[in-house]
């Protein structure tokens, strides 16, 4: 569609209600679709059916298995999301129809009536103090109560209440005291719904889950033991902003509970009536969080988890496992349980389970978390309907396996936890990977109705004398249940050139920050400090807040009084407090040196590079590529494939090599895209925007000129030393394996019995993690077996069976189709011996079978090993020549575990695949789109911003000794010829502002900015005035 | 928990942006908790720590610096500057020892973004060390008014020692042993006498005299060298014409 057509389109519709997408559910997942899609130029309408954006990730306390604070990752992007100038965000919205096909769909939508008119109303919150309703708040899962009209939650977006079905006017036509005190005449209880049209080329669903309602299955006795909660209301009753502040009190009493039973699998892995047989994926390590959180609360705590398998599958989870297993008082019991009573006096509940070694024991607990699991979105059949879509047999989203995002409808894209139960990761980069297929549908008309951000001009207060803000967040209790926010308050007061200072309790939210843009204004602060979190998620948000006040952004400084204060110092809080202070007033000195700078924008050369032809690297290859950009694809091996060449079929059923001759075909016929195969990277040089790398290969030496990079370079399988591999030819891999039932070996066909043994090479003190996909795999292989040569013994010797997802109903139907599944213990591992019996040479496998309390021996024709995926050899190089870090298990390490699951630390460089950690095809492929999609927000920008703290010199000092120049590597600075002589200038494109010149310099000539001698001694000055106050408050005490 | 009679050291820390302050910063999502010692300074880089830094911070009242960065060769930059923090520390070390202050008190870590509980393990220890060091001058059993007064005199030295650094004790392979080698070998102990120790001591009388003329003996006594050491540097510093000999007070006074 070309720019006019559009216009006239436009102008046909009321109110210009036309997009280029609409993502419809705002949780993370759909915030993360929008953002993306904004950022590369597309016009984005964000639907919501509640009354705020957030999802379900605004409810949880915490997120696995770093800790971070839930609500402090997600809000900043709630922020932004409402700031975007190409986000329209429609909230307490449901979507009616959808008419149309792809690049011109009609979506029909409802706005529910809030009764509140949002441009009138302040967020001022009296009609909330006046309303005489109390009733049960749904954000604290209904525990604690809220009123008629309200603010769903303190960072909501819009950060304006609405009235729910609940207010005496809405019943009875009664109580109209809300419009009777708002000042703005912004309450209009006659509101209508209104039915809303806009065009769109593209849709993402991004609908979330449901979390497992337990009343649909009595025993659980939820709703009628008042002690029995559910996972999601315990999150709540973790939270800080939770129904009772962060304390953890039962319904009954409201009393600490300090012995605590979590009950796993509710909802999930169950062929019942009202249950679902899947595995919700999230529920082990959710648990393990709970757990750990549960003990920070209350340390002599006792925590029962009763469980099956426990599923720590994911990237760190198994040492967030060991972690929480490790703590005092902790009780893992593998053990299905049965809720038998509660006591009518004390309102304990207790639990009968059974343990191999003691039988039944009944035990009594003060409260029980029942660890429900995840179900489709509320309304999914209706919701399928209204989008013309297929769903799955279990009410998620029909997808492609080959490419999850997919619908079966062309032009509808989902994302997140509506392709099945996963994580937020997961959910975070099928959000990019559906908003980088978007993009190839769209990218015609790319940027025709993006609009880019203004700033107000800025105020030049580099002549006043520093006046100083100060704001101490509360961080919820993260903060201030440590250090004495009110005293640090009043403390940073006394400080020179502090003109103001306040706490509040959440400093990141909307509100918060609009009041910081007026303080700026109406109090004049040309300073602002914040005391709060790292500036390494936060410092970006507000500096944009000190752009719209129209002050200059460098003028922001952060306080880091919770990352490295308050979470570090729990047990000490007077101490913690006067870290704070330390903190702040060193901070406050730092802040009147600072100068205003400027940044500049640098040219992105538009083609990217991807490191790794496997099925990963050719993906995000190709979605770049079919966006318009050339893409440098650079292989290793003679051929592209990579691990891929050696599986066949997957779990479902789909034929690998037919999916992945088709790949390759589309890669080495796609115009925009080079191959290089044989390839070495020989030098990689250059920062975003504009990288170099060398390469050579078949095509023989090449100089690649690139604006991102993606490191798609796989994994390698472990070689097993143990289990007789490499010394009996009929001990195998899963690969090997897989290869040969592939090709219908007769050895393999044939045989009447195969053992396969689980967890080799990995779960262990080498590699202390789980490599995610081998269950799977050899439930795949067990299946495909069966299915050749129905007769055959096949036993799987396993630890936890961890086939996460969708993928337990074939852990299921292989155990219905006579497949053995055996548990063993680490230190009791299965003995395997070649031995002959009756002139025969068989392997005979002995294991502790637990279940029988026996050893067992089985005779194996055939044993397959589930070795281990290790990082890959050549990891340290890539690792070396990108600039990019590993992570302890030496996968590469991601810029953030839960919100950043596919950028690196490093501006430009995406990673997916393998390299990021072990994962099935279907979820490699998915990464490799997110990759796409986050390298398109760089990509499809002529410039990207570099930052205006690079290096200046001072020509009066510069005495031309040349050290600087030696110094940087960068190539950043020369000499020049000046009247006075030759001095050294920096060019700062290519500046990164390291400031190793800074210490190479003996005259001081050269300077960082932002990180000059006179801001750092400042630090350093106000560090050293502690030792009076810490002199004084030792005389006083 | 804070009696006022337990020992409070102060440290102050400068981390790098990309390693080591964001293992700090996982270190706290983690909740490992070590003691409230520490202060940290943000920098892009630990190259960016001078020595200047150093010494100001010693002279001010901590008890001991800490510098934090990406473990070699994985530093963000393509410049390796965690090589040059290892170098500024190693010659920070030597004049620490050389003026009595104890090198235990500068110490350089790298940390990576994804080694929270390393960050946690290395503050709880050093925070241990400096405890048991206790205030500057304690350990060495130096009056800290002396120390400061010869940290402060090493500071005004650093443009110089810059220029040594630069011009003769660079060392050619950024591998770990060579950087190590080098700062452990003879050459640099010779280099080190030759260039910095006699400047250092130079410095510190010229410093001294700034209060007044001084007679060897005092002046020996009072930079903890010998009186030949003492009368060897005077005399190089009168033949430079920084000092003078004054026959009527029979002391050493500023040319």
């Amino acid at each position: 569609m070309e720019k006019e057509q559009i216009e006239q389109l436009r102008k046909l519709l009321p109110d210009s209600n036309f997009g280029d997408v609409m993502v419809v559910g705002g949780g993370i997942s759909g915030i993360q679709a929008s953002l993306d899609l904004a950022t590369v130029g597309f016009k984005v309408y964000l639907v919501d059916s509640a009354p705020t954006i957030g999802g379900h990730m605004a409810q949880l306390d915490k997120t696995f298995p770093s800790n971070d604070c839930s609500m402090c990752i997600e809000s900043p992007k709630f922020v932004e999301c409402n700031r975007h100038p190409n986000i329209e965000i429609l909230t307490y919205t449901e979507v009616d129809s959808v008419e149309g096909e792809p690049g011109d769909f009609k979506v029909t939508l409802l706005k529910k009536p809030r009764y509140v008119l949002e441009d009138k109303c302040t967020g001022c919150t009296v009609c909330v103090e006046y309303c005489p309703v109390v009733y049960p708040d749904k954000f604290n899962q209904e525990i604690s109560k809220n009123k008629a009209i309200h603010i769903y939650f303190a960072q909501a977006i819009p950060l304006k209440p609405y009235i729910d079905e609940s207010c005496l006017y809405l019943k009875e036509g009664k109580c109209t005291i809300c419009q009777g005190v708002c000042q703005n005449d912004a309450i209009d209880l006659k509101q209508k719904p209104e039915k809303v049209v806009i065009k769109v080329g593209a849709v993402i669903l991004a609908p979330g889950y449901e979390p497992f309602d337990p009343k649909l299955r009595e025993e659980y006795r939820y709703g009628e033991f008042e002690n029995v909660v559910t996972s999601m209301d315990y999150e709540r009753l973790l939270c800080a902003t939770g129904p009772y502040e962060g304390e953890i009190l039962r319904a009954s009493d409201k009393k600490h509970p300090h012995k605590i039973a979590w009950v796993h699998c509710v909802g999930s892995r169950q062929v019942l009536p009202g249950g679902n047989s899947y595995c919700s994926a999230v529920c082990c390590t959710y648990t393990q969080k709970q757990v750990i959180l549960t003990k920070d609360h209350d340390a002599e705590a006792q925590c029962f988890i009763f469980h099956n398998d426990v599923r720590s599958y994911g990237k760190d989870f198994e040492r967030f496992y060991q972690r929480a297993e490790n703590l005092p008082g902790i009780h893992f019991i593998r053990s299905y349980i049965t809720i038998v009573k509660e006591d009518p006096e004390t309102k304990n509940v207790t639990i009968r389970y059974s343990t191999t070694n003691d039988g039944i024991k009944e035990e009594e607990f003060d409260i029980v978390v029942l660890s429900v699991g995840l179900t489709p979105p509320r309304n999914f059949e209706s919701l399928a309907e209204k989008f013309g879509i297929e769903l799955e047999s279990h009410g998620f989203c029909e997808v492609n396996p080959f490419n999850p995002m997919e619908t079966s409808r062309p032009g509808i894209f989902i994302s997140g936890a509506f392709q099945g139960p996963i994580d937020i990761p997961e959910s975070v980069f099928s959000a990019s990977g559906a908003g980088s297929q978007v993009g190839e549908l769209l990218n015609f008309r790319r940027g025709n109705l993006a609009k880019e951000r203004i700033y107000p001009p800025e105020k030049d207060v580099s002549q006043e004398e520093p006046k100083v803000g100060v704001y101490v967040c509360h961080c919820g209790a993260n903060i201030g249940r440590i250090v004495n926010v009110p005293s640090t308050v009043e403390y940073a007061l006394t400080l020179p050139n502090v003109i103001h200072a306040e706490e509040n309790l959440f400093i990141c939210s909307t509100e918060a920050a609009a009041m910081l843009a007026k303080d700026i204004r109406e109090r004049g602060l040309n300073r602002v400090i914040v005391a709060a979190c790292t500036p390494r998620t936060h410092e970006p948000l507000f500096r944009d807040t000190l752009r719209e006040a129209g002050i200059n952004q460098y003028y922001y400084e952060m306080a880091n009084i919770r990352e490295h204060c308050s979470w570090v110092h729990s047990k000490e809080k007077e101490e913690a407090t006067r870290k704070a202070q330390d903190i702040i007033r060193m901070a406050a000195a730092r802040a009147c040196h600072l100068e205003p700078l400027q940044e500049f924008d640098l040219p992105v050369d538009k083609r990217a590079l991807v490191v790794g032809g496997g099925v990963a690297g050719m993906t995000c290859a190709l979605s770049i590529a079919n966006q318009g950009h050339e893409v440098y694809l650079v292989e290793k091996n003679t051929e592209l494939g990579g691990i891929a060449r050696k599986l066949h079929y997957t779990l479902e059923g789909l034929d690998v090599q037919a999916y992945l001759s088709d790949l390759i075909k589309k890669v080495y016929q796609h115009p925009l895209l080079h191959v290089y195969t044989n390839a070495t990277i020989t030098e990689a040089s250059g920062y975003v925007g504009n990288f170099v790398t060398r390469v050579k290969s078949d095509r023989g030496l090449t100089e690649i000129n690139h604006g991102a990079t993606v490191i798609a370079t796989g994994a390698d399988v472990y070689k097993p030393t143990e289990y007789l591999y490499g010394e009996d030819d009929r001990v195998m891999t899963n690969l090997e394996l897989e290869e040969q039932v592939a090709r219908k070996d007769e050895r393999v066909v044939s045989a009447e019995s195969m053992v396969m043994i689980q967890c080799v090479g990995c779960r262990n003190e080498d590699r202390n993690y789980c490599s995610r996909i081998c269950c799977s795999q050899s439930v795949k292989n067990a299946l495909k077996l069966k299915e050749l040569n129905p007769c055959m013994d096949i036993y799987i010797l396993f630890r936890d069976m961890r086939t996460y997802g969708f993928k337990e109903d074939y852990y299921r139907e292989a155990a219905g189709k006579d497949v053995r599944f055996i548990r063993y213990e680490p230190q009791d591992k299965p003995v395997v011996e070649a031995v002959k019996e009756g002139g025969k040479s068989i392997l005979r496998v002995t294991v502790t079978d637990y279940v029988l309390g026996k050893k067992l021996e089985l005779d194996a024709d055939l044993i397959a090993l589930a070795a281990a995926v290790v990082p890959a050899e050549d990891r340290k190089e890539v690792a070396g020549l990108f600039k990019v870090t590993l992570s302890p298990d030496e996968f590469f390490q991601e810029a953030h575990v839960k919100l950043r699951p596919v950028d690196f630390g490093a501006e430009g460089i995406f990673l997916c695949g393998l390299a990021h950690y072990p994962k099935l095809m279907p979820e490699s492929i998915s990464q490799a789109y997110g990759a796409a999609g986050r390298a398109l927000t760089l990509l499809s920008h002529d410039t990207v911003t570099a930052s205006g703290s690079v290096c200046e010199v001072d020509e009066d000092k510069c005495i031309s000794c040349g050290a600087c120049i030696m110094a940087c590597t960068y190539g950043a600075i020369d000499f020049y010829e000046t009247p006075r002589g030759r001095k050294a200038r920096v060019n700062a494109v290519l500046c990164k502002g390291d400031g190793l010149c800074n210490t190479k310099c003996a005259t001081g000539a050269i300077s960082l900015k932002h990180y000059t001698d006179e801001e750092l001694f400042s630090q350093i000055l106000a560090a050293a005035a502690n030792k009076e106050t810490t002199q004084q408050s030792e005389t006083e005490a | 928990m804070g009696s006022g009679s337990k020992v409070r050291p102060k440290i102050l820390g400068f981390v790098c942006n990309w390693c080591c302050y964001g293992g700090a910063d996982l270190c706290g999502v983690s909740r490992f908790q070590y003691p409230p010692y520490i202060r940290l300074i943000r920098v892009m880089c630990s190259a960016r720590v001078d020595m200047a830094h150093v010494f100001l911070a010693l002279s001010t009242g901590q008890d001991g610096v800490f510098i934090g960065g990406c473990h070699l060769n994985d530093c963000h930059y393509i410049t390796n500057g965690n090589y040059d923090a290892f170098s500024m520390v190693s010659i920070c070390n030597k004049i620490l020892g050389h003026i009595g202050v104890n090198p235990d008190r500068l110490r350089l870590e790298w940390v990576s973004a994804g080694e929270g509980i390393r960050f946690a393990n290395i503050m709880n220890e050093f925070g241990a060390q400096i405890a048991k060091l206790g205030p500057l001058g304690q350990s060495e059993g130096i009056d800290e008014q002396v120390l400061k007064f010869r940290l402060e005199a090493a500071a005004k030295l650093v443009p110089y020692i810059k220029l040594v650094q630069t011009e003769r004790m660079s060392v050619p392979v950024r591998t770990e042993e060579e950087y190590h080698k080098f700062f452990t070998s003879e050459e640099f102990n010779r280099l080190f006498e030759e260039t910095i120790a006699e400047k250092l001591a130079i410095g510190q009388i010229i410093a001294l005299l700034q209060k007044g003329p001084l007679a060897t003996p005092e002046i020996s006594e009072a930079l903890g060298l010998t009186p030949s050491e003492v009368s060897r540097f005077l005399i190089s510093s009168s033949r430079q014409k920084f000092v003078r000999y004054d026959e009527g007070l029979k002391r050493y006074a500023l040319a």
